[in-house]
C-alpha cells in the first residue's frame, strides 16, 4: 500500500535526500526542511521503497502538505 | 558623535538600536527584506531601505546590498545587531572601505575570534584556562584518537570555524569516535564551508556564565559582571540572569578578571562577551562574542546602564562613558527568550500570522520585542519574537515578577516556548539555582 510522507513543520526544502526507487527504513530522512534557522528531516513512517518525490529544493511546504510517497 | 546609523537587522535588536539612537539624537535607517515590509522596525526608524527578498542571503546577509543601503541614505555607521552580519569580518572590514563607522570592534579582532581554534590558543597564551583538547584543528580520524586518548571520553567534536553550537557532535566513547568524526565532518562543510574540527573534553552538568566586557581599543577594558545562561536548547540559550545565582566571590572574581585578561590581549574595543563553562570552581574559556549579546538587557537591568547608547558612543571616538568602580551589580535581573517554537515537539519551530500579541506589563518588567498583532513570523528568520526581561531587589522578587509576566502573556496564532518557561520558574532546580547546560535535554523541565 502506498503511503504519503508528510511534513511535520512549516519550512522550505533545503535538501532532498532520497530519490524514487530508493529504499529506506523506517526513521531514514526522505528530505530535509529548513525553517528558522534549523535544519528537520523529514523521515519516513515506516520501511519502503521511494515511490516519488513531491517536492523541490528551495521549496516551502506547509505542515502536514505531502513530500514523498512510499510504496 | 556620529550624526546617524543604519541598522543591518531586523526585529527586536533593530528596534533597541533605533531606540538608543533616537534617544542620542541620531538618524536612523532600517533596512528590510519583502517578508518585513509591515514590521515594527521598519515603522519605527527615520528611514527605511528595501534590501531584497526574504531569504536571508539576498537580503539582510547581502553586504552589497547593505552597503548600497548605506550609500543611498548617507548612513555615517552601521550597528549589526547580533547574528546575520554582525560577526562577519569581511562585512566589518568593507564598511571600513567605504567609510563608514562599523559599531563593533575591528574587523581584525573579529576574524581573529571568529576562528575558535585560533581564540582558544590566543587566550591560553593570554593565561586564560581553555577546556582540555587538541591544539588546533586535528588533520585526521587517527589523529583524533590520539587526542581522545589523551584527554579522556567523553568529548565534543566542533567545527573549527563554526559557533553557536552548530555543528558540534558529542562522542560517549572510543567506539563511537569514527562515525561521530565523518558526522562532524559533513556538518561543519554544510554549515561553514569548511571540515575542519577540533576536539574538546565534554564536561558533566557545567554551568555556561559569561562576562560582559567593554573595551576603548586603547587598552582599557572594564566589565558589567556576569550572566549565568545555563538554560539552552541545541546548545542555545533560553534564560539568562544576573548575577549568576550561588557563584561564590572567589570564582566570580576571578571569571571577571580573566575576562578582561582576555579582552585586554586583543586590544578590544566596544561591548563583546567572553563566555565561560564552569565546572565546580573550574572555569574555562568558551568563545568570545565579537557583537552585541542577546541577553544583555539582564545587565543592563542591574547595572542601570545603557550598553548600546554607550556603543554608539564609543564607536565616535568618545571614550569609555564608566569607570569601573561606577559599575555596580544591584538586584537580580531574568530574561527568557520567547520563541516562536513548540516545547510539547522538542522545540520544532512554529511559523504563522500572530493573531493575538498582548505583551505584560508592570513594575519590573521589560519587553524587547520584535513583532505586532498581525506580523506574519515566516520561515526564513530566527525565532525569536520577543524577550521578556523581570528584575527585583532579589532574585525571588525577579522570579516572581516573571512567573506573573508570564502567566499574563498572550500569543494566539502560533505555538510558544512560554509553557516551557513557566515551569522553568517553577522547579525547584532553578529556584535554587542549580542548573546546568545539560537539564532541558534530560528532560528536567517536561510537562
Amino acid at each position: 500500500m502506498p503511503e504519503e510522507v508528510k511534513a511535520h513543520i512549516t519550512g522550505v526544502v533545503f535538501q532532498i535526500t532520497s530519490k524514487p526507487g530508493d529504499s529506506v527504513a523506517a526513521g531514514d530522512p526522505v528530505i530535509v526542511l529548513e525553517s528558522m534557522k534549523m535544519e528537520i528531516p523529514v523521515e519516513a513512517p515506516r520501511a519502503g521503497t521511494v515511490r516519488e518525490i513531491k517536492v523541490a529544493e528551495g521549496q516551502t511546504v506547509q505542515e502536514g502538505d505531502t513530500v514523498a510517497v512510499l510504496d | 558623535m556620529i550624526d546617524s546609523v543604519l541598522v543591518a537587522n531586523r526585529g527586536e535588536i533593530a528596534r533597541r538600536v533605533l531606540r538608543a539612537a533616537r534617544a542620542m539624537g541620531i538618524r536612523s535607517i532600517a533596512v528590510y527584506s519583502e517578508a518585513d515590509a509591515g514590521w515594527p522596525h521598519v515603522r519605527e526608524a527615520d528611514e527605511a531601505v528595501a534590501i531584497g527578498p526574504a531569504p536571508a542571503r539576498e537580503s539582510y546577509l547581502s553586504i552589497e546590498h547593505i552597503l548600497d543601503a548605506a550609500r543611498r541614505t548617507g548612513a555615517r555607521a552601521i550597528h549589526p545587531g547580533y547574528g546575520f552580519l554582525s560577526e562577519n569580518w569581511r562585512f566589518a572590514k568593507a564598511c571600513e572601505e567605504a567609510g563608514l563607522v562599523f559599531v563593533g570592534p575591528s574587523w581584525q579582532v573579529i576574524q581573529q575570534m571568529g576562528d575558535k581554534v585560533g581564540a582558544r590558543a590566543h587566550m591560553q597564551r593570554a593565561g586564560v584556562p581553555i577546556v582540555p583538547g587538541s591544539d588546533g584543528p586535528v588533520a585526521s580520524l587517527e589523529e583524533a584518537a590520539r587526542v581522545a586518548s589523551r584527554i579522556g571520553y567523553p568529548l565534543m567534536l566542533k567545527a573549527a570555524a563554526g559557533g553557536g553550537g552548530i555543528g558540534m557532535v558529542r562522542v560517549a566513547d572510543e567506539s563511537g569516535l569514527a562515525q561521530a568524526y565523518a558526522t562532524a565532518e559533513r556538518r561543519a562543510r554544510a554549515a561553514f564551508g569548511s571540515s575542519a574540527l577540533f576536539i574538546e573534553r565534554y564536561l558533566i552538568e557545567p554551568r555556561h556564565i559569561e562576562v560582559q566586557v567593554f573595551g576603548d581599543g586603547r587598552g582599557q577594558v572594564v566589565h558589567l559582571h556576569e550572566r549565568d545562561c545555563s538554560i539552552q536548547r541545541r546548545h542555545q540559550k533560553v534564560v539568562e540572569e544576573s548575577p549568576a545565582p550561588r557563584l561564590p566571590a572567589g570564582l566570580k572574581q576571578r571569571l571577571t578578571a580573566a575576562a578582561v585578561t582576555g579582552a585586554r590581549a586583543v586590544q578590544y574595543t566596544n561591548a563583546g562577551t567572553m563566555e565561560f563553562i564552569v565546572q565546580g570552581e573550574e572555569f574555562y574559556f568558551l568563545e568570545m562574542n565579537t557583537r552585541l549579546q542577546v541577553e544583555h538587557p539582564v545587565t543592563e537591568e542591574v547595572t542601570g546602564l545603557d550598553i548600546v547608547q554607550a556603543q554608539l558612543l564609543v564607536a565616535s571616538g568618545e571614550p569609555l562613558p564608566w569607570r569601573q568602580e561606577d559599575i555596580v551589580q544591584r538586584g537580580a535581573a531574568i530574561e527568557c527568550r520567547i520563541y516562536a517554537e513548540d516545547p510539547a515537539k522538542n522545540f520544532m519551530p512554529s511559523p504563522g500570522t500572530l493573531t493575538r500579541w498582548v505583551a505584560p506589563s508592570g513594575p519590573g518588567i521589560r519587553v524587547e520585542s520584535g513583532v505586532a498583532e498581525g506580523c506574519q513570523v515566516s520561515v526564513h528568520y530566527d525565532p525569536l519574537l520577543a524577550k521578556l526581561v523581570a528584575a527585583g531587589a532579589t532574585r525571588d522578587e525577579a522570579i516572581a515578577r516573571m512567573e506573573h509576566a508570564l502567566e499574563s502573556f498572550v500569543v494566539e496564532g502560533l505555538r510558544t516556548v512560554i509553557p516551557f518557561h513557566r515551569r522553568v520558574m517553577a522547579s525547584a532546580a532553578f529556584r535554587e539555582g542549580r542548573t546546568h547546560t545539560q537539564m532541558v535535554e534530560e528532560g528536567a523541565f517536561n510537562a
